[in-house]
């Protein structure tokens, strides 16, 4: 089985939001380990794993020139800042949502850097 | 850096941002130009409020402690200051800034007001919203309309001469833009200098979010002296490239990192990054570390903006009221559990309320809980309960109901705070650019 690493050992985050719509971008430490986050940070994936949250389309946005990627979820901030009644109506802290997931890493990738 | 570079700072990347960090800024950031981002659309939409009930109000509140502190830094330093602190009511916030002058002496300020973002009077019932419906189907008074204006309405502006240029909505990046435009001369088809100057723009205009703010995670992504962040400064050349930095021996950081988190800030499409200058690739943007807290920035990519400018409408929609109870110790997360049974109860079943309503236990699953992330099993848990209506009465006593809770309710609750103010919606729609005028005026001390 191939190892498996928590995604914020190996990225960060930042969350911001227009309107209803989440935008949380995601940036490898190590470039190496962006093959890996593009094939398990996918749409598919953030819709089963938060099947209560996220209702609307999502899109997962790739950039290899830059080294991160854009996720875009839509409707998906119970209103966004205006009508939400939540304590985070903002979804700042929803970068740390996408960084509890898991990301399977090829073998040779988890030897050697303190994973 | 080349002297023909323009050095422009940014002190205020939000309504409710430092201001030290902004004298410390003028001080020693040998500037010639500081802006300030304090124009949130909730924000706008508060200050339509405020000078409907007293036309002298209506800007920035904090614009008063801003101005008294940066005003005397900046005449010294030759720096010229550009905000959006003038908001719902630029005029007023002139007068203002005119009297806070005169009070300390700098007489001969001059401040040039840019005009002609409220177009409330350009829509009708029947005006379609992006967000499905037209204003009319909203059911709810419209408190404003203002329209984003771009660079090219605050260039008339700074051509004046003016010390000080106050706005109300314009697109954030356009208060950095204008100050390149009017110094390089960029002109509306060099797309790719445009879209250079609103990338320095889009990097600054959240202030220490790209110096270490909004960043630091210990262990992973750690920020030197966070207490003493300093805000960023760009040097920027004739070609757009920019030198992202900030003041030496302020705390914070700039990087690859936080540069590249900020790129991506609150942007849906960054190979299409829309505004009223230009619309912006940042998809092909290179970043070079190039010194201790000096990020090189270069090559955006421009094509032509929109024919259309946007519009933030504001709706008055009601009252929001938030209370909430602690409980701590053993067994405290089911007394909150049962605390927030019992209000359900009360609220829903026993006085019937049908208005929107939520209830969390803060430090159990008030964030991610609806995400379907695992509880916490915390023993200082607070139940908070948060509730929307257009009737005042009705969310005052759903916070009154939180509070019976101390007499009523579970063992051992206390801390009871609730608050309430006003809830104001936001819609968008567009406008064709040649029905928006800007226009500008210049007073003096």
């Amino acid at each position: 089985m191939s190892p498996r690493v928590p995604l914020y050992r190996i990225a960060h985050a930042r969350a911001g939001d227009k309107g209803n719509d989440s935008l949380v971008s995601v940036w490898p430490y190590d470039r190496r380990h962006f093959a890996a986050i593009a094939r398990g940070l996918t749409a598919e994936r953030l819709r089963a794993t938060y099947p209560a949250l996220l209702r609307g389309p999502i899109e997962v946005k790739a950039f290899p020139r830059l080294g991160g990627f854009l996720i875009v979820m839509r409707d998906a901030l119970e209103g966004g800042v205006n009508a939400s009644l939540g304590l985070d109506s903002h979804g700042k802290s929803w970068s740390y949502l996408i960084l509890r997931l898991d990301i399977e890493l090829d073998d040779h990738q988890l030897s050697g850097q303190g994973l | 850096m080349p002297r023909e570079c323009l050095r422009i700072g940014c002190g205020a990347g939000f309504a409710a941002d430092r201001l030290d960090a902004a004298e410390e800024l003028v001080r020693r950031g040998d500037l010639h130009w500081l802006a300030l981002e304090c124009l949130g659309e909730r924000t706008l939409a508060f200050a339509h409020r405020d000078r409907a009930r007293d036309p002298t109000k209506g800007y920035d509140p904090r614009l008063e402690r801003r101005m008294r502190a940066l005003l005397p830094l900046c005449r010294t330093h030759h720096t010229r200051l550009i905000s959006n602190m003038g908001a719902a009511n630029v005029p007023q916030a002139a007068q203002r800034t005119l009297a806070i002058a005169r009070e300390l002496g700098l007489f001969g300020m001059r401040v040039a007001c840019v005009l002609g973002d409220d177009v409330r009077h350009l829509l009708a019932p029947e005006t379609p919203l992006l967000e499905g419906g037209t204003i009319a189907e909203v059911g709810r008074p419209v408190v404003g309309a203002n329209a984003y204006l771009g660079a090219d309405a605050i260039l008339p502006a700074i051509e004046t001469g003016a010390d000080v240029i106050l706005t109300g909505r314009v697109a954030d990046p356009s208060l950095f833009l204008a100050p390149l435009r009017a110094r390089f001369g960029w002109q509306d088809t060099d797309l790719d200098r445009l879209a250079a100057g609103v990338l320095v723009g889009h990097l600054l205009e959240c202030g220490m979010q790209v110096t270490g703010g909004y960043f630091a995670d210990p262990g992973f992504k750690d920020v030197p002296d966070l207490a003493r962040c300093g805000y960023p400064l760009a040097e920027v050349a004739e070609d757009g490239s920019a030198v992202i930095t900030k003041v030496e021996g302020t705390g914070g950081m700039v990087d690859r990192r936080t540069v590249l988190e900020q790129l991506f800030y609150e942007v849906h499409d960054p190979a299409h990054y829309l505004g009223p200058d230009v619309t912006a690739d940042f998809s092909q943007v290179m970043i070079a570390e190039v010194g201790r807290d000096r990020v090189r920035v270069w090559n955006a990519r421009g094509k032509p903006p929109p024919q259309q400018l946007k519009v933030t409408v504001g709706f008055d929609a009601g009252w929001l009221g938030e209370a909430g109870i602690s409980y701590a110790g053993p067994n405290a997360l089911a007394r909150a559990e049962l605390a927030r049974e019992v209000l359900r109860e009360r609220l829903l079943v026993v006085h019937g309320l049908t208005c929107a309503l939520r209830f969390d236990l803060v430090g159990v699953d008030s964030l991610h809980a609806t995400a379907g992330v695992p509880r916490s099993m915390s023993e200082d848990v607070r139940l908070r309960v948060a509730c929307r209506s257009i009737d005042r009465e009705e969310v005052e006593f759903v916070l009154w109901e939180v509070e019976a809770m101390l007499c009523c309710g579970p063992a051992g609750g206390g801390g009871f705070r609730a608050r309430l103010g006003p809830v104001v919606e936001t819609r968008s729609c567009f406008l064709p650019r040649a029905q928006v005028r800007p226009c500008v005026e210049v007073l003096r001390a």
